[in-house]
């Protein structure tokens, strides 16, 4: 698809690009929402943008998880064991 | 143990600090524990051991530190990685370039450029991005409006790119920004 020489500021490029996140992040209304999808459906660049923070989006989540080291489980356990021994004999 | 992977990820970015850490994820389950009476069947327990996380971070670690956190971001545009890799240009051909940047991102690039954020624009990008929370549910979390947590989400995210730009540069990924062309 040829890209418009002054892309992105053609009017539906530029509701697109501004609705970008609200569409990533599942919090368009249904019309808007297919509104934006039958724009990206005829425009690539829009497309490809789109594709780009959706992906960057998962990078980011994928690469902020850590595991969760057993000696805190461990401590957790304790500490709410104790915390209901101490309810159980206030109690 | 519910969600505890989630919430030591997200104690982690919010203290930067794994002992830290370690004692916010314990000190939250024990107030879930102690106020689970409050909590509503059927209400969502991972957005409210997340309130009571982000309460306990702000209330006990935050105040810890003398001075408050600089809030201030520089603000650059939207898309700022994507624009700066070429991308939204009309005269570039091939799209896959701007992608493989990002296969070259590391999980120590990431968790940097997250913690890199002011605390404020930190939270709502980590409760929306890697959370998956939705803007009604981080209004919630953080008790700020819905509108607050647009804009610092959106803030946070271009700072986000701004920081992951430098990385990429950094790796001879990416052209540095010309200062005369802004």
């Amino acid at each position: 698809m040829t890209q418009h020489p002054d892309y992105p500021s053609q009017p539906d490029c530029r509701d697109a690009l501004e609705t970008l996140y609200h569409y990533l992040d599942g919090e368009l209304t249904e019309g808007r929402r297919q509104d934006i999808k039958h724009h990206l459906e005829r425009c690539s660049p829009c497309l490809e943008a789109f594709d780009f923070e959706a992906e960057l989006k998962m990078v980011i989540a994928r690469h902020c998880r850590d595991r969760v080291p057993e000696h805190l489980r461990v401590r957790v356990v304790m500490a709410l064991a104790e915390a209901s021994r101490q309810e159980s004999q206030s109690g | 143990m519910q969600h505890m992977g989630s919430l030591y990820t997200a104690a982690l970015r919010m203290t930067r600090n794994p002992s830290d850490a370690e004692d916010l994820v314990q000190e939250t389950y024990l107030k879930a524990y102690r106020a689970f009476g409050t909590f509503q069947e059927g209400t969502n327990l991972k957005a409210w051991l997340y309130k009571i996380l982000t309460n306990t971070f702000i209330n006990s670690y935050r105040s810890r530190k003398r001075r408050p956190e600089q809030t201030d971001l520089d603000d650059v545009e939207d898309l700022y990685l994507y624009r700066r890799l070429g991308g939204l240009e009309a005269a570039s051909a091939g799209r896959s370039a701007e992608e493989e940047v990002m296969e070259h991102f590391t999980e120590g690039d990431v968790k940097a450029a997250v913690e890199a954020l002011p605390e404020q624009f930190r939270m709502a990008v980590l409760l929306a991005d890697v959370e998956g929370f939705s803007y009604k549910e981080i209004a919630d979390i953080l008790d700020i409006p819905i509108g607050t947590v647009m804009s610092r989400l959106h803030r946070g995210r271009r700072a986000l790119q701004k920081t992951l730009h430098q990385f990429a540069v950094a790796r001879g990924l990416a052209e540095p920004v010309a200062e005369t062309a802004r």
